[in-house]
């Protein structure tokens, strides 16, 4: 069903420069050039009732209500289907189509019940709708006839019911599961009366390869397919539009609210990153807001061995404020810092890093952007001089070659991969860069044209190579770097990348890809004419992650492809707001906007609106605040929404620094691992409770709307505040509304950007300032932010990670659908139902050298440590590379990992571990329930 | 084979397999090799007189002689009158050329039909195969289409679309890819044309469909046929790897410089697979259901792609007219109906079978004088005309032309061409309810008036049968068929009210009501 409210167009939205004017009951309506008769009528207030189409879908034509009259025309043809045509004048009452309408509807209420007090929806579906629409209110038909009443419900799913008896065969799910998802997991079987919806091959929904995004309960014009929290809860009264807390995708969603109750989620149509899709976590996944383990109250312990006290706020407050002073008097300024997380708002962020500049006085403030996408800033802020990503979402409609490197759309960025696998339904072309076979590779209609599987850590000599072959075989693009790349470094450039040791055939002997299909894919990429990458963690949890993504760099720009639609460089952001968290200043060397401390004149404008004085000189990363913490000269920390004992690598690391501090805030939704080592817990608000703003990875800026109160009575941004205070530094704001108002004031790239905007415009992508009143979708048009593109000089140089005859396989990471991160949430919610386990993905060759089966148990044994799983033998790995997925504690992910990282940012080398794997008898304890669901991951975020 | 060898032909095509051929053929080897006689065995198709099959032919002095019905039985004392001399038999008919039902027809379309070796190349090349080709080769594609455009030929598949204005359609399109699909899923009842032709004169349709691809420019040409025709899959397959082999397909065809490749796709026994769109939908892989229309095939069809969707006896007919004109073919017929049309009699009829011939003749001289009136000798009650979509016809409307706009006026229509005569024990309801029945089961289930309409269908006219509320279920039917003509997505769903309600109009008193009563429910 759709969101209460929307009104339905019919058909969607046709793009055609040519305008055409009709005449619909008298009424003049002009439109684009193929538009739907019935998208017409909409447009001019005529409603023309309807069943099998919505604007989110093709026409199909097949429930007949919306026939209407055409002058000069026979019959009574299907205003969804007929496009308009010049001078064309409709009619769409008359009393032969009020009696031909009455008379489908009767059919349809001939095998359904008519009574509206029998309709699971309370009569508000569009089928009861309909039906006194066109005034049926009676059936004429013989109630023993042929009918469908007898089918069972399919209750598999955890989040919807298919009751196959209230189904009318209009097929609107099985086409959203086509068209928008892209799954193709659902049909009709059958023919004639017998045709029926079903998912997979008759299966159960659970069973079938339905991913559960929720396009067909939406789709759905009947009770037939309902969410269980509607059936349950009745009809919502009001819809709240805010945006998802998941991954960087960032979808618009609206909370439909029954009392102080969610009904229901249901994807914001009018949502530029989702166009009113979304995948599972997002529509149903919301459960744990309200999880009894929710922590509400603020608690407190002098020391970690003590039990939590529940105290009031004051007491807490001023109790972390007395302690951090303390630290600081006895061990010196420097001696205590934050960190921010890339699940809150910006205005959270924000605050923090202000409470940590400004209260504490000193820059000791990161974020845990730090373990994924840093090299991604780095990279492409030297390259271009923006660290985000260069497009929208919706430039990949437009891409012609599409490429995606380390990064797995289909389950960690679902809703973009619907839309990317939409485009290439449509023609793109597909190169896929992984060390493993993902499902993007080959799905319905969608295969890709070359699979570059690479051992892990090699990505710098793969685009290196495909720079070599663009290099030699004349396919630079020398009009574009001669206009807009710096002459000397490309100079520079041109000629590393030409040397024989970048060559294919080199990189084949480091990669294992085959040097042909290298440059078969450097070819298609420099053919474009669009040609666009798109990745994800596997690009920057490298040793050389900022190398990988300054050479994807150099590949964009040697062939063209920047500054337009369907081109560019397309970091996957693995959370909500890791792009906003950075933006707004919460790295120990950057205040808002990427600028840097040293910058004395940037520095004195925020000295003024602080009222303080701002240290010059960057502060501790994360991984320095912990060698600092076991030095003994950091001994304090504030952690807000973000697990560092479980998400950073080498595990007996981190629990020893942290056991080292003496006083810990940590401000979170859950108890985690870093509250056993905290001293005082401030209980957080999920995104549901509170006010502020998310900035995806297109760097889009969306609200996020209050839905329900805060459990534990303060949103998280007057939380700081409040601590802010405590510490002797005022924080006065009534609303984030004036957050982002003072981050607007002090940051040219968000110079524009204002609530009062954001709630007019939907959304904004930075830079919005008087160049750009209302954002920019595709950055670096006409000229590189800062000025001409560089050109670097990206050596391979292989990781200190290597496999040895005692640790002689790789192991790389990654995340599936149903699970986010470390389970956190998505262990509190009836995601429960899918993924049970993490396994470890191996080649048939090292498994049966290893006499190791399918789900047998398994030791994997780094340099750092020992974890055990459950093998699954596949050849979607290559030989010597196995996978895991992390969303399971048991499984302990940075027990193995090691301390590597990236050169430049520090940014864990999370995705290649050295190492053995051999069978095991033994078979893990289960962890106790509560540090199942606090552990975390290394790898995916 | 020698010229001394004398050739015997003995049909190969399905209905005279299924009358003994086979065996009939095996026993006419049998015995001229008991007898050391030096014959040539010809398996030809049908000349389409169906109540004389087998009918062998022998090549005599005087021109080819037939005898028929013959069974194997027949086989020893047909060599004993003299068969390979054309001697006298109790079963011979003459010359097969002087039969009069075969001789009172016009064969354009069928003119090799019967005569030659269907998957012998060298055969139709003999009797005047590929002149059309040939012609055409010489010609731009936009004087094909006005050739085709001034035989005024119309779609035989039933819907009688001028073949001209869709090729010139697909013609004007502007795609690098366009197709020629031939609809060969020949499903309704009472019809067997396109069978006869695939399994008689294969080349025909294949040149046809070379001469679409030229006047349109595709370069590809996929047949569909249906899986219920095995035989005609296995001539279609002979001829169409003869042709290949001859040049006639492929990368340059005849030596034109031109591409068209053919490839026979097989149904999977839908009905519904014949309408043009769910054909279409079938051939790309899919479920068979119905398109919505516009955008037209001509445009956008298969795979998307401009398509020239015609069926096999729009095909097989092309060939003809390009050899010999468009303004020959147009001189037959009458009014809007040019040229001539396979008519196929079947049903309680004394001889069925095909029946070429202009149109303009009565429905009346065609079941009287050809096909001799009922098979059981009864008086005939109702005749269906154009498959089982079409309307029933009392004995006092048989006066009508067969002529598309003809028996449209009379609320019926042509359709495939298919004839179909019921005797007096014909309970029409029962036909009416079959109607419905018909619909319920070969609809796709996409639109609602086909999907649910036939069901409710059936279980109305078994309540008017019962006498349950009879009365306010024959409002209820009219109601429905109305609905279902008005609303259906395609003419199944649409045309099947038209034997229903003619049913109904026709033979009230089949469903208990008085014949003024139902010549009022028009």
């Amino acid at each position: 069903m759709l969101s209460i409210n929307d009104k339905d167009l019919g058909t969607p939205a046709r793009d055609s420069a040519n305008l055409v004017s009709v005449e619909v009951d008298g009424h003049a309506v002009t439109v684009a050039a193929g538009t739907s008769v019935i998208r017409a009528a909409a447009l001019a207030d005529v409603a023309i009732p309807k069943l099998c189409a919505t604007d989110s879908l093709e026409p199909f034509g097949s429930c007949r209500l919306c026939l209407v009259e055409i002058e000069g025309r026979k019959g009574f043809p299907a205003s969804c289907t007929t496009p308009v045509e010049a001078g064309m004048k409709i009619r769409t009452q008359s009393e032969q189509l009020s009696k031909l309408r009455r008379n489908v509807m009767e059919l349809y209420m001939s095998d359904h019940p008519i009574d509206p007090f029998e309709c699971k929806a309370g009569g508000k579906c569009e089928l009861h709708e309909m039906a006194n629409a066109v005034g049926l209110v009676h059936v004429r038909y013989a109630d023993d006839g042929r009918n469908h009443q007898h089918l069972p419900i399919d209750d598999s799913n955890p989040y919807f019911s298919f009751d196959p008896s209230r189904c009318i065969v209009c097929s609107r799910c099985v086409r959203a599961c086509d068209e928008i998802q892209g799954t193709f997991a659902l049909t009709i079987e059958g023919r004639g009366f017998n045709s029926q919806m079903v998912a997979g091959q008759h299966e159960r929904y659970l069973d079938s390869e339905c991913v559960s995004c929720g396009a067909c309960v939406q789709a759905c014009p009947t009770d037939a397919l309902m969410e269980k929290s509607a059936l349950e809860k009745g009809r919502a009264d009001r819809a709240i539009v805010t945006t998802c807390g998941y991954c960087g995708v960032g979808c618009s969603f609206k909370a439909e609210v029954r009392g102080d109750e969610i009904v229901r989620m249901v994807p914001n149509k009018d949502g530029l990153p989702n166009h009113g899709h979304s995948c599972v976590k997002g529509r149903f996944a919301w459960g744990y807001a309200t999880h009894p383990d929710r922590v509400k109250r603020p608690m407190i312990r002098k020391r970690i061995s003590d039990p939590w006290q529940e105290v009031s706020w004051e007491e807490a407050l001023a109790y972390a404020a007395a302690e951090f002073k303390r630290v600081q008097q006895k061990y010196g300024r420097g001696a205590v810092g934050g960190i921010t997380s890339s699940r809150c708002t910006n205005e959270e962020a924000y605050l923090v890093q202000k409470l940590v500049r400004a209260a504490f006085g000193n820059n000791n403030v990161d974020t845990c952007a730090r373990v994924c996408h840093s090299p991604t800033g780095y990279g492409l802020k030297t390259a271009f001089g923006t660290p985000a990503g260069t497009q929208d979402f919706d430039s990949v409609a437009k891409a012609d070659v599409i490429m995606v490197v380390g990064a797995n759309p289909t389950e960690g960025h679902p809703v973009f991969a619907s839309i990317m696998k939409r485009r290439l339904r449509n023609g793109a072309r597909l190169i896929v860069a992984d060390p493993r076979e993902i499902e993007m590779m080959r799905m319905p209609h969608v295969e890709a044209d070359y699979f570059l599987q690479l051992t892990p850590g090699t990505n710098v000599a793969l685009f290196n190579a495909m720079t070599h072959v663009i290099v030699t075989e004349g396919l630079v693009n020398e009009q574009f770097v001669a206009a807009r790349c710096e002459p000397h470094e490309f100079k520079f450039w041109r000629e590393f990348a030409a040397e024989e040791r970048n060559s294919p055939e080199a990189a084949e002997r480091i990669t294992r890809v085959p040097a042909a299909k290298i440059r078969g894919a450097a070819r298609l990429f420099a053919q474009g004419p669009n040609s666009a990458i798109y990745y994800g963690l596997g690009v920057t949890e490298h040793s050389q992650g900022s190398t990988a993504v300054l050479a994807m760099a150099n590949l964009a720009m040697a062939t063209g492809m920047l500054g337009r639609e369907g081109v560019g460089i397309n970091p996957l952001r693995g959370q909500n707001n890791v792009q906003g968290s950075n933006d707004v200043g919460s790295f120990p060397h950057e205040l808002t906007g990427y600028r840097h401390v040293s910058d004395s004149l940037m520095r004195a404008e925020f000295e003024k609106a602080w009222n303080v004085a701002i240290d010059p000189e960057p502060g501790l990363r994360i991984p320095n605040m912990f060698d600092a913490a076991l030095d003994g000269s950091f001994l304090g920390l504030y952690v807000e929404g973000e697990d560092i004992a479980q998400s950073d690598p080498n595990s007996q690391h981190v629990a020893a620094a942290l056991s080292a501090m003496e006083i810990i805030v940590v401000h979170d939704i859950f108890m985690n691992e870093t509250a056993k080592y905290a001293h005082v817990f401030l209980p957080g608000s999920s995104f549901l409770e509170k006010n502020g703003t998310f900035t995806n990875a297109e760097r889009r800026i969306s609200r996020v709307r209050k839905v329900l109160p805060a459990l534990a009575g303060k949103e998280d941004w007057e939380v700081t505040c409040a601590l802010s205070n405590a510490l002797g530094y005022p924080m006065d704001y009534s609303h984030p509304s004036e957050i982002m108002d003072e981050i607007a004031r002090l940051t040219p790239t968000f110079a524009g950007v204002s609530y009062e905007k954001l709630d007019r415009l939907g959304s904004i992508q930075w830079p919005c300032n008087d160049v750009a009143p209302t954002g920019t979708p595709v950055m670096h048009v006409g000229e590189f932010v800062r000025g001409k593109g560089r050109f670097l000089v990206t050596e391979y140089v292989a990781t200190d990670e290597r496999t040895s005859s005692r640790f002689p396989l790789i192991l790389t990471t990654g995340r599936i659908l149903t699970q986010y991160n470390v389970g956190t949430q998505t262990r509190r919610t009836g995601n429960v139902a899918w993924h049970a386990e993490d396994v470890l993905e191996i080649h048939p060759h090292d498994a049966e050298q290893r006499g190791i089966r399918e789900a047998s148990w398994v030791e994997v044994t780094s340099r750092a440590g020992t974890i055990a799983l459950r093998a699954a033998v596949t050849e979607r790995v290559a030989p010597g590379v196995v996978y895991t997925t992390f969303h399971h504690p048991e499984t302990g992910a940075n027990v193995v990992t090691t301390e590597n990282s990236d050169w430049a940012t520090n940014c864990p080398e999370y995705k290649v571990t050295a190492v053995q794997v051999m069978p095991t008898a033994r078979h893990p304890e289960r962890l106790p329930a509560d540090r199942v669901i606090a552990a975390a991951t290394p790898a995916a975020r | 084979m020698s010229g001394q060898s004398i050739a015997v032909y003995v049909p190969r095509d399905s209905s005279s397999l299924s009358l003994g051929a086979e065996e009939v053929a095996d026993a006419i080897a049998r015995e001229a090799g008991s007898r050391g006689a030096d014959i040539e065995l010809i398996r030809n198709g049908s000349r389409g007189m169906y109540w004389l099959e087998p009918m062998v032919e022998v090549t005599a002095a005087r021109g080819r002689v037939a005898y028929g019905p013959v069974t194997v039985a027949d086989v020893q004392s047909l060599f004993n009158a003299g068969l390979l001399e054309g001697a006298d038999h109790k079963l011979a008919l003459g010359l097969t050329d002087e039969i009069p039902y075969l001789k009172r027809q016009s064969r354009l379309t069928f003119a090799r039909v019967g005569i030659i070796d269907p998957v012998s190349l060298h055969d139709y090349i003999a009797h005047g195969g590929y002149r059309g080709l040939a012609t055409a080769i010489a010609m731009s594609g936009a004087e094909i289409v006005q050739e085709v455009t001034a035989s005024n030929l119309r779609g035989r598949g039933g819907a009688a679309f001028p073949a001209g204005i869709k090729w010139k359609t697909t013609l004007d399109q502007n795609s690098p890819q366009k197709y020629v699909v031939c609809n060969a899923d020949e499903g309704d009842s009472g019809t067997f044309s396109d069978r006869m032709i695939m399994e008689g004169d294969p080349f025909v349709l294949i040149e046809g469909m070379t001469i679409a691809g030229l006047a349109v420019g595709a370069s590809e040409g996929y047949i569909y046929l249906r899986s219920e025709y095995p035989h005609a899959l296995r001539t279609l397959t002979q001829a169409i790897e003869a042709a290949t082999r001859a040049g006639y397909l492929g990368a340059d065809v005849a030596g034109s410089g031109k591409p068209f490749r053919l490839e026979i796709r097989l149904g999977a026994g839908a009905y519904i697979c014949g309408e043009e769109t769910a054909m279409l939908e079938s051939l790309e892989g899919k479920r068979g259901v119905i398109r919505f229309k516009p955008p037209l095939p001509a445009i956008a069809g298969l795979f998307g792609q401009p398509t020239v969707v015609n069926n096999v006896i729009t095909l097989s007919s092309i060939p003809a007219i390009i050899a010999d004109g468009g303004k020959a073919y147009n001189e037959h017929g009458v009014g809007r109906s040019r040229g001539t049309i396979p008519l196929q009699l079947a049903g309680n009829i004394k001889r069925p079978g095909l029946f070429e011939l202009p149109f303009g003749l009565t429905l009346r001289a065609l079941i009287e004088d050809f096909g001799g009136g009922t098979a059981s000798g009864r008086p005939l009650r109702a005749v269906q005309v154009g498959g089982p979509l079409g309307a029933y016809f009392p004995d006092s409307m048989l006066d009508l032309p067969i002529d598309y706009e003809a028996i449209a006026g009379a609320g019926g229509l042509l359709g495939h061409g298919g004839v179909v005569v019921f005797d007096e024990t014909a309970d029409l309801a029962q036909m009416a309810r079959y109607a419905m029945e018909f619909c319920a089961l070969e609809s796709c289930g996409k639109c609602t008036p086909c999907r649910i309409g036939s069901t409710r269908g059936v279980e109305v006219i078994d309540r008017i049968i019962a006498n349950r509320e009879r009365g306010d279920n024959v409002e209820l039917l009219r109601d429905l068929c109305e609905t279902m003509t008005a609303g259906s997505l395609c003419a199944l769903g649409g045309l099947t009210p038209l034997p229903v309600m003619s049913a109904l109009k026709y033979f009230p008193e089949d469903f208990g009501l008085s014949t003024a009563k139902g010549a009022s429910m028009e």
